[in-house]
Protein backbone atom coordinates (compact mmCIF):
# COMPACT_ATOMS: atom_id res chain seq x y z
CA UNK A 1 0.00 0.00 0.00
CA UNK A 2 0.95 3.66 -0.76
CA UNK A 3 0.88 6.77 1.06
CA UNK A 4 -2.15 8.79 0.01
CA UNK A 5 -1.61 12.53 0.86
CA UNK A 6 -2.83 15.97 0.25
CA UNK A 7 -1.21 17.80 -2.97
CA UNK A 8 0.29 20.27 -0.20
CA UNK A 9 2.10 16.96 2.06
CA UNK A 10 3.72 15.64 -0.95
CA UNK A 11 5.28 18.32 -1.87
CA UNK A 12 6.24 19.17 1.52
CA UNK A 13 9.95 18.00 1.09
CA UNK A 14 10.20 19.32 -2.36
CA UNK A 15 12.41 22.18 -1.74
CA UNK A 16 14.92 24.97 -3.29
CA UNK A 17 17.43 23.33 -5.79
CA UNK A 18 15.49 20.09 -6.24
CA UNK A 19 15.65 18.19 -9.35
CA UNK A 20 11.65 17.81 -10.66
CA UNK A 21 10.52 15.85 -13.60
CA UNK A 22 6.98 16.58 -14.93
CA UNK A 23 5.47 14.57 -17.00
CA UNK A 24 2.83 15.56 -19.94
CA UNK A 25 3.24 16.91 -23.17
CA UNK A 26 2.04 20.66 -24.45
CA UNK A 27 0.25 20.11 -20.81
CA UNK A 28 -1.89 17.35 -21.41
CA UNK A 29 -1.15 14.61 -18.82
CA UNK A 30 0.11 17.68 -16.34
CA UNK A 31 -0.33 16.55 -12.59
CA UNK A 32 -1.91 19.78 -12.00
CA UNK A 33 -2.95 19.87 -8.80
CA UNK A 34 0.56 18.86 -7.45
CA UNK A 35 2.11 21.48 -9.85
CA UNK A 36 -0.29 23.74 -7.63
CA UNK A 37 1.01 22.69 -4.71
CA UNK A 38 4.02 23.26 -5.28
CA UNK A 39 3.27 26.51 -7.06
CA UNK A 40 2.23 27.68 -3.38
CA UNK A 41 4.89 26.07 -1.14
CA UNK A 42 7.31 28.51 -2.99
CA UNK A 43 9.36 26.20 -4.25
CA UNK A 44 12.15 27.99 -6.38
CA UNK A 45 15.19 27.23 -8.58
CA UNK A 46 14.08 23.73 -9.40
CA UNK A 47 16.07 21.95 -11.71
CA UNK A 48 13.14 21.13 -14.66
CA UNK A 49 13.32 17.98 -16.85
CA UNK A 50 9.92 17.76 -18.64
CA UNK A 51 9.21 17.23 -22.41
CA UNK A 52 8.31 20.83 -23.12
CA UNK A 53 7.37 23.73 -21.03
CA UNK A 54 3.40 23.98 -22.19
CA UNK A 55 1.45 26.76 -22.57
CA UNK A 56 2.07 30.16 -20.39
CA UNK A 57 0.25 29.25 -17.20
CA UNK A 58 -0.83 25.62 -18.43
CA UNK A 59 0.11 23.04 -15.99
CA UNK A 60 3.81 22.90 -15.99
CA UNK A 61 4.32 26.31 -17.62
CA UNK A 62 3.33 28.09 -14.36
CA UNK A 63 6.55 26.47 -12.98
CA UNK A 64 8.58 28.62 -15.93
CA UNK A 65 6.48 31.64 -16.04
CA UNK A 66 6.70 32.04 -11.86
CA UNK A 67 10.02 31.94 -11.94
CA UNK A 68 10.76 28.60 -10.08
CA UNK A 69 12.87 27.18 -12.24
CA UNK A 70 16.79 27.92 -12.52
CA UNK A 71 17.40 24.91 -14.97
CA UNK A 72 15.72 23.06 -17.85
CA UNK A 73 16.27 20.20 -19.84
CA UNK A 74 13.45 19.44 -22.25
CA UNK A 75 12.80 19.04 -26.02
CA UNK A 76 10.38 21.73 -27.31
CA UNK A 77 9.60 25.37 -25.44
CA UNK A 78 8.59 26.91 -28.74
CA UNK A 79 4.64 27.12 -27.20
CA UNK A 80 5.73 28.86 -24.09
CA UNK A 81 7.60 32.08 -25.25
CA UNK A 82 8.51 32.88 -21.52
CA UNK A 83 10.71 29.94 -21.84
CA UNK A 84 12.73 31.85 -24.47
CA UNK A 85 12.61 34.93 -22.87
CA UNK A 86 13.96 33.29 -19.70
CA UNK A 87 16.60 31.50 -21.85
CA UNK A 88 18.20 34.33 -23.80
CA UNK A 89 18.13 36.89 -20.80
CA UNK A 90 20.30 34.64 -19.38
CA UNK A 91 17.58 33.95 -16.56
CA UNK A 92 16.96 30.28 -17.28
CA UNK A 93 19.84 27.61 -18.40
CA UNK A 94 18.34 25.65 -20.81
CA UNK A 95 19.44 22.20 -22.42
CA UNK A 96 17.59 21.09 -25.49
CA UNK A 97 17.54 17.21 -26.07
CA UNK A 98 15.57 15.36 -28.75
CA UNK A 99 12.55 14.35 -27.70
CA UNK A 100 13.34 10.35 -28.26
CA UNK A 101 17.18 10.81 -26.71
CA UNK A 102 14.95 12.27 -23.70
CA UNK A 103 12.55 9.58 -23.41
CA UNK A 104 15.37 6.93 -23.32
CA UNK A 105 17.81 8.70 -21.46
CA UNK A 106 15.25 8.78 -18.66
CA UNK A 107 14.62 4.76 -19.46
CA UNK A 108 17.77 4.22 -18.91
CA UNK A 109 18.48 5.60 -15.28
CA UNK A 110 15.04 3.22 -13.94
CA UNK A 111 16.51 0.57 -16.09
CA UNK A 112 19.59 0.31 -14.64
CA UNK A 113 21.66 0.74 -17.84
CA UNK A 114 24.55 2.99 -18.22
CA UNK A 115 23.35 5.20 -21.35
CA UNK A 116 22.00 4.79 -24.77
CA UNK A 117 23.48 4.67 -28.14
CA UNK A 118 21.13 6.95 -30.51
CA UNK A 119 21.80 8.17 -34.42
CA UNK A 120 19.72 10.90 -33.50
CA UNK A 121 22.17 13.93 -32.92
CA UNK A 122 25.28 12.64 -35.18
CA UNK A 123 26.47 16.03 -37.48
CA UNK A 124 24.59 18.47 -34.88
CA UNK A 125 25.28 20.81 -32.31
CA UNK A 126 23.72 17.28 -29.87
CA UNK A 127 26.98 15.94 -30.53
CA UNK A 128 28.99 18.10 -28.87
CA UNK A 129 31.11 16.64 -26.23
CA UNK A 130 29.42 13.41 -26.08
CA UNK A 131 31.23 10.24 -27.06
CA UNK A 132 30.54 9.00 -30.42
CA UNK A 133 30.77 4.92 -31.11
CA UNK A 134 30.43 3.03 -34.35
CA UNK A 135 28.70 0.25 -33.98
CA UNK A 136 27.96 -1.85 -37.40
CA UNK A 137 29.75 0.80 -39.84
CA UNK A 138 27.10 3.34 -38.46
CA UNK A 139 27.80 6.29 -36.03
CA UNK A 140 26.05 6.61 -32.28
CA UNK A 141 25.99 8.76 -29.75
CA UNK A 142 26.33 7.72 -26.02
CA UNK A 143 23.47 9.52 -24.25
CA UNK A 144 23.76 9.50 -20.59
CA UNK A 145 21.09 8.24 -18.34
CA UNK A 146 18.89 10.85 -16.89
CA UNK A 147 17.42 10.84 -13.11
CA UNK A 148 15.98 12.96 -10.80
CA UNK A 149 14.75 13.26 -7.55
CA UNK A 150 11.41 13.92 -7.69
CA UNK A 151 8.70 13.19 -10.40
CA UNK A 152 5.19 14.33 -11.00
CA UNK A 153 3.02 11.61 -12.92
CA UNK A 154 -0.54 12.19 -13.84
CA UNK A 155 -3.09 9.10 -13.95
CA UNK A 156 -7.24 8.59 -14.70
CA UNK A 157 -7.06 5.83 -11.73
CA UNK A 158 -4.81 4.66 -9.42
CA UNK A 159 -5.22 1.70 -6.92
CA UNK A 160 -3.89 2.05 -3.38
CA UNK A 161 -0.62 -0.10 -4.45
CA UNK A 162 0.54 2.73 -7.16
CA UNK A 163 -0.55 0.71 -10.28
CA UNK A 164 -2.05 3.53 -12.58
CA UNK A 165 -3.79 3.94 -15.64
CA UNK A 166 -2.89 6.66 -17.91
CA UNK A 167 -5.70 7.26 -20.80
CA UNK A 168 -4.93 8.32 -24.27
CA UNK A 169 -1.77 10.20 -25.19
CA UNK A 170 -1.16 11.14 -21.88
CA UNK A 171 1.09 8.20 -21.55
CA UNK A 172 4.15 10.36 -22.97
CA UNK A 173 7.01 10.69 -20.93
CA UNK A 174 5.10 9.23 -17.74
CA UNK A 175 6.54 5.96 -17.75
CA UNK A 176 9.81 6.62 -18.22
CA UNK A 177 9.86 9.60 -15.56
CA UNK A 178 7.92 6.62 -12.83
CA UNK A 179 11.10 4.40 -13.46
CA UNK A 180 14.08 7.64 -13.31
CA UNK A 181 12.90 9.43 -10.30
CA UNK A 182 13.39 8.41 -6.47
CA UNK A 183 10.13 9.99 -5.35
CA UNK A 184 7.31 9.53 -7.59
CA UNK A 185 4.19 11.25 -6.32
CA UNK A 186 1.25 10.03 -8.48
CA UNK A 187 -1.81 12.19 -9.08
CA UNK A 188 -4.94 10.17 -9.80
CA UNK A 189 -8.66 11.36 -11.02
CA UNK A 190 -10.09 8.51 -8.94
CA UNK A 191 -8.10 5.94 -6.54
CA UNK A 192 -9.44 2.67 -5.94
CA UNK A 193 -8.70 -0.61 -3.44
CA UNK A 194 -6.49 -3.34 -4.79
CA UNK A 195 -7.80 -5.34 -7.58
CA UNK A 196 -10.14 -2.80 -8.83
CA UNK A 197 -7.80 -1.69 -11.21
CA UNK A 198 -7.77 -4.17 -13.80
CA UNK A 199 -3.87 -5.34 -13.48
CA UNK A 200 -4.19 -5.57 -17.34
CA UNK A 201 -4.83 -2.16 -17.90
CA UNK A 202 -2.33 -0.99 -15.64
CA UNK A 203 0.46 1.85 -17.11
CA UNK A 204 2.95 2.04 -14.47
CA UNK A 205 3.35 -0.68 -12.27
CA UNK A 206 3.25 0.80 -8.35
CA UNK A 207 6.39 -0.34 -7.65
CA UNK A 208 7.75 3.13 -8.90
CA UNK A 209 5.20 5.31 -6.89
CA UNK A 210 6.47 6.91 -3.60
CA UNK A 211 2.62 8.49 -2.83
CA UNK A 212 -0.58 9.27 -4.43
CA UNK A 213 -2.87 12.44 -4.74
CA UNK A 214 -6.19 12.71 -5.26
CA UNK A 215 -7.26 15.24 -7.79
CA UNK A 216 -8.37 18.00 -6.93
CA UNK A 217 -8.24 20.69 -9.83
CA UNK A 218 -10.14 19.45 -12.97
CA UNK A 219 -8.04 18.04 -16.05
CA UNK A 220 -9.97 20.75 -17.81
CA UNK A 221 -6.59 22.77 -19.23
CA UNK A 222 -6.51 22.21 -22.79
CA UNK A 223 -5.38 24.52 -24.99
CA UNK A 224 -8.65 25.12 -27.20
CA UNK A 225 -7.18 28.00 -29.36
CA UNK A 226 -3.31 27.99 -30.46
CA UNK B 1 -8.75 30.49 -52.07
CA UNK B 2 -6.23 33.11 -52.47
CA UNK B 3 -3.01 32.13 -54.76
CA UNK B 4 -0.79 31.44 -52.19
CA UNK B 5 -2.85 28.78 -50.56
CA UNK B 6 -3.40 27.22 -53.97
CA UNK B 7 0.21 26.70 -54.39
CA UNK B 8 0.40 25.09 -51.02
CA UNK B 9 -2.88 22.76 -51.91
CA UNK B 10 -0.80 21.80 -54.80
CA UNK B 11 2.11 20.86 -53.15
CA UNK B 12 0.50 18.59 -50.36
CA UNK B 13 -1.46 17.06 -53.27
CA UNK B 14 1.54 16.04 -54.55
CA UNK B 15 3.14 14.57 -51.48
CA UNK B 16 0.29 12.92 -50.60
CA UNK B 17 0.73 11.01 -53.83
CA UNK B 18 3.83 9.21 -52.51
CA UNK B 19 2.26 7.51 -49.68
CA UNK B 20 1.67 3.65 -50.74
CA UNK B 21 -1.46 2.42 -49.03
CA UNK B 22 -1.28 1.48 -46.02
CA UNK B 23 1.86 3.36 -45.10
CA UNK B 24 2.70 4.64 -41.54
CA UNK B 25 3.40 8.52 -41.94
CA UNK B 26 4.34 11.19 -39.75
CA UNK B 27 3.65 14.91 -40.51
CA UNK B 28 5.08 17.74 -39.26
CA UNK B 29 2.83 20.21 -37.56
CA UNK B 30 1.51 23.21 -39.83
CA UNK B 31 2.16 23.02 -43.70
CA UNK B 32 2.53 19.13 -43.33
CA UNK B 33 -0.48 18.54 -41.88
CA UNK B 34 -2.45 19.34 -44.70
CA UNK B 35 -1.04 16.45 -46.72
CA UNK B 36 -3.84 14.48 -44.58
CA UNK B 37 -6.61 15.76 -46.30
CA UNK B 38 -5.26 15.22 -49.89
CA UNK B 39 -4.62 11.09 -49.60
CA UNK B 40 -5.69 9.24 -52.98
CA UNK B 41 -8.88 7.87 -53.28
CA UNK B 42 -8.39 4.24 -52.46
CA UNK B 43 -5.54 4.44 -50.24
CA UNK B 44 -5.05 4.46 -46.47
CA UNK B 45 -2.55 5.95 -44.61
CA UNK B 46 -1.98 5.76 -40.94
CA UNK B 47 -0.87 8.42 -39.07
CA UNK B 48 1.88 8.18 -36.44
CA UNK B 49 1.85 11.31 -33.54
CA UNK B 50 4.58 11.45 -31.88
CA UNK B 51 3.89 12.17 -28.34
CA UNK B 52 1.67 8.99 -28.23
CA UNK B 53 -0.39 7.15 -30.70
CA UNK B 54 -0.87 5.97 -34.49
CA UNK B 55 -4.34 6.64 -36.12
CA UNK B 56 -4.33 10.70 -35.49
CA UNK B 57 -7.68 11.82 -36.75
CA UNK B 58 -9.11 15.07 -37.30
CA UNK B 59 -9.73 17.93 -34.97
CA UNK B 60 -12.02 17.04 -32.14
CA UNK B 61 -15.43 18.50 -32.52
CA UNK B 62 -15.63 21.70 -30.24
CA UNK B 63 -17.47 20.47 -26.84
CA UNK B 64 -16.28 17.56 -27.69
CA UNK B 65 -12.38 17.84 -27.16
CA UNK B 66 -11.34 14.64 -24.98
CA UNK B 67 -8.54 15.46 -21.76
CA UNK B 68 -6.25 13.19 -22.73
CA UNK B 69 -6.24 13.01 -26.62
CA UNK B 70 -3.78 16.35 -28.27
CA UNK B 71 -1.33 16.65 -30.75
CA UNK B 72 2.16 16.77 -31.13
CA UNK B 73 0.87 20.42 -31.57
CA UNK B 74 -1.36 20.02 -28.05
CA UNK B 75 -4.63 20.44 -29.73
CA UNK B 76 -7.43 17.90 -29.08
CA UNK B 77 -7.50 15.68 -31.77
CA UNK B 78 -9.14 12.57 -32.31
CA UNK B 79 -7.73 8.46 -32.75
CA UNK B 80 -9.58 6.63 -35.88
CA UNK B 81 -10.40 2.63 -35.71
CA UNK B 82 -7.62 0.88 -35.99
CA UNK B 83 -5.48 3.94 -33.81
CA UNK B 84 -3.12 2.43 -30.52
CA UNK B 85 -1.51 4.95 -27.82
CA UNK B 86 1.30 4.04 -26.44
CA UNK B 87 4.28 6.01 -24.44
CA UNK B 88 7.31 8.38 -25.26
CA UNK B 89 9.54 5.41 -25.75
CA UNK B 90 7.55 2.75 -27.64
CA UNK B 91 6.91 6.31 -30.08
CA UNK B 92 10.58 6.94 -30.29
CA UNK B 93 11.45 3.05 -30.93
CA UNK B 94 8.83 3.55 -33.64
CA UNK B 95 10.50 6.68 -34.96
CA UNK B 96 13.91 5.37 -34.67
CA UNK B 97 13.58 2.00 -35.36
CA UNK B 98 12.44 2.89 -38.92
CA UNK B 99 9.27 1.85 -37.99
CA UNK B 100 7.88 5.19 -39.86
CA UNK B 101 7.49 5.52 -43.56
CA UNK B 102 7.53 8.45 -44.31
CA UNK B 103 8.03 11.35 -42.03
CA UNK B 104 7.37 14.93 -43.73
CA UNK B 105 8.31 18.08 -42.03
CA UNK B 106 8.91 22.10 -42.76
CA UNK B 107 12.48 23.49 -43.59
CA UNK B 108 14.30 26.92 -42.77
CA UNK B 109 17.06 25.30 -44.94
CA UNK B 110 18.07 22.47 -46.68
CA UNK B 111 21.10 21.32 -49.06
CA UNK B 112 22.19 19.20 -51.82
CA UNK B 113 23.32 16.84 -49.48
CA UNK B 114 20.51 16.72 -48.05
CA UNK B 115 21.07 18.29 -44.95
CA UNK B 116 18.29 19.60 -43.05
CA UNK B 117 17.97 23.03 -40.71
CA UNK B 118 14.82 23.68 -39.09
CA UNK B 119 15.13 23.89 -35.65
CA UNK B 120 16.04 26.89 -34.73
CA UNK B 121 17.48 30.59 -35.97
CA UNK B 122 20.48 31.30 -33.13
CA UNK B 123 19.53 34.40 -31.23
CA UNK B 124 16.09 34.69 -32.62
CA UNK B 125 13.72 31.74 -33.20
CA UNK B 126 14.99 28.66 -30.77
CA UNK B 127 12.15 26.45 -30.03
CA UNK B 128 14.37 23.26 -30.00
CA UNK B 129 13.86 20.47 -32.05
CA UNK B 130 10.80 18.52 -30.44
CA UNK B 131 11.08 15.46 -32.07
CA UNK B 132 12.12 16.13 -34.91
CA UNK B 133 15.84 14.91 -34.89
CA UNK B 134 14.18 11.54 -33.86
CA UNK B 135 11.73 11.73 -37.18
CA UNK B 136 14.49 12.82 -39.57
CA UNK B 137 17.16 10.51 -38.19
CA UNK B 138 14.70 7.70 -38.13
CA UNK B 139 11.89 7.45 -40.63
CA UNK B 140 12.40 5.70 -43.81
CA UNK B 141 11.68 8.61 -46.43
CA UNK B 142 11.85 12.16 -45.18
CA UNK B 143 9.75 14.56 -47.36
CA UNK B 144 10.72 18.18 -46.89
CA UNK B 145 7.48 20.24 -47.54
CA UNK B 146 8.14 24.30 -47.84
CA UNK B 147 8.19 27.41 -50.06
CA UNK B 148 11.06 27.34 -52.61
CA UNK B 149 12.11 30.80 -51.05
CA UNK B 150 12.01 33.04 -48.20
CA UNK B 151 10.11 35.53 -46.89
CA UNK B 152 12.64 37.88 -48.61
CA UNK B 153 13.26 36.00 -52.14
CA UNK B 154 16.20 34.22 -50.99
CA UNK B 155 16.77 30.71 -51.97
CA UNK B 156 15.60 28.08 -48.98
CA UNK B 157 18.00 25.02 -51.33
CA UNK B 158 21.46 26.13 -50.37
CA UNK B 159 24.68 24.26 -51.57
CA UNK B 160 25.19 23.77 -47.88
CA UNK B 161 22.86 25.18 -45.00
CA UNK B 162 24.24 27.74 -42.50
CA UNK B 163 22.00 27.37 -40.01
CA UNK B 164 22.04 24.79 -37.18
CA UNK B 165 21.44 21.15 -38.38
CA UNK B 166 18.25 19.15 -37.46
CA UNK B 167 20.03 16.04 -39.15
CA UNK B 168 22.86 15.02 -41.94
CA UNK B 169 22.29 13.36 -45.14
CA UNK B 170 18.56 12.24 -44.51
CA UNK B 171 16.83 14.38 -46.81
CA UNK B 172 14.98 12.37 -49.92
CA UNK B 173 12.53 14.76 -51.43
CA UNK B 174 12.40 18.05 -51.24
CA UNK B 175 8.35 19.59 -52.44
CA UNK B 176 8.08 22.77 -52.64
CA UNK B 177 5.19 25.69 -54.48
CA UNK B 178 7.17 25.52 -57.96
CA UNK B 179 9.43 22.06 -57.75
CA UNK B 180 9.63 18.32 -56.78
CA UNK B 181 13.20 17.74 -56.41
CA UNK B 182 15.24 14.55 -55.23
CA UNK B 183 18.17 14.25 -53.45
CA UNK B 184 20.81 11.48 -54.90
CA UNK B 185 24.33 11.25 -54.41
CA UNK B 186 24.86 12.82 -57.94
CA UNK B 187 23.55 15.95 -56.11
CA UNK B 188 19.76 17.35 -56.51
CA UNK B 189 17.79 15.76 -59.18
CA UNK B 190 14.85 18.42 -60.60
CA UNK B 191 11.97 15.78 -61.61
CA UNK B 192 9.12 17.89 -61.99
CA UNK B 193 7.96 21.48 -62.41
CA UNK B 194 4.55 23.02 -60.75
CA UNK B 195 2.47 23.76 -63.99
CA UNK B 196 2.83 27.57 -63.14
CA UNK B 197 6.75 27.77 -63.71
CA UNK B 198 9.70 27.08 -66.06
CA UNK B 199 12.87 25.28 -65.47
CA UNK B 200 14.64 28.47 -65.71
CA UNK B 201 12.45 30.24 -63.08
CA UNK B 202 13.45 27.21 -60.52
CA UNK B 203 16.91 27.55 -61.49
CA UNK B 204 17.07 31.14 -60.48
CA UNK B 205 15.17 30.68 -57.38
CA UNK B 206 17.23 27.66 -56.10
CA UNK B 207 21.15 27.88 -54.95
CA UNK B 208 22.37 24.44 -54.88
CA UNK B 209 22.82 22.94 -58.80
CA UNK B 210 20.00 21.13 -60.16
CA UNK B 211 20.25 18.20 -62.56
CA UNK B 212 17.16 18.18 -64.66
CA UNK B 213 15.78 14.93 -64.92
CA UNK B 214 15.66 13.32 -68.74
CA UNK B 215 11.44 13.28 -68.45
CA UNK B 216 10.18 16.78 -66.53
CA UNK B 217 7.12 16.29 -64.98
CA UNK B 218 4.59 18.72 -63.76
CA UNK B 219 2.37 19.13 -61.44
Amino acid sequence: MKPILTADKAVENINDGCTLMVAGFMGCGNAFTVIDALIKKGTKNINLITSDTSFPDVGVGRIICQNRAATLTASHIGTNPVSGQKMNSGELKVTLVPQGTLAERMRAKGAGLGGVLTPTGIGTAVQEGKQKLSIGGKDYLLELPLGAEFAFIKAEVADKYGNAFLPGSTKNMAVAMAMAADHVILEAEKIVEAGELDPEKVTIPGVFVSAIVKSTLPASNLQLKP
Amino acid sequence: MDPKELKRVRMVKRIAQEFPDGALVNLGIGMPTMVANYIPEGRTILLHSENGFTGLGPAAQKGKESQSIVNAGGQPVTIVPGGAFFDSNMSFAIIRGGHVDYTVLGALEVDMEGNLANYMIPGKMVPGMGGAMDLVAGAKNVIIAMEHVNKNGAPKILKKCSLPLTAVGEVDLIVTDMAFIRVTKKGLVLEEIAEDTTVEEVIKATEAPLHVAGKLGKF
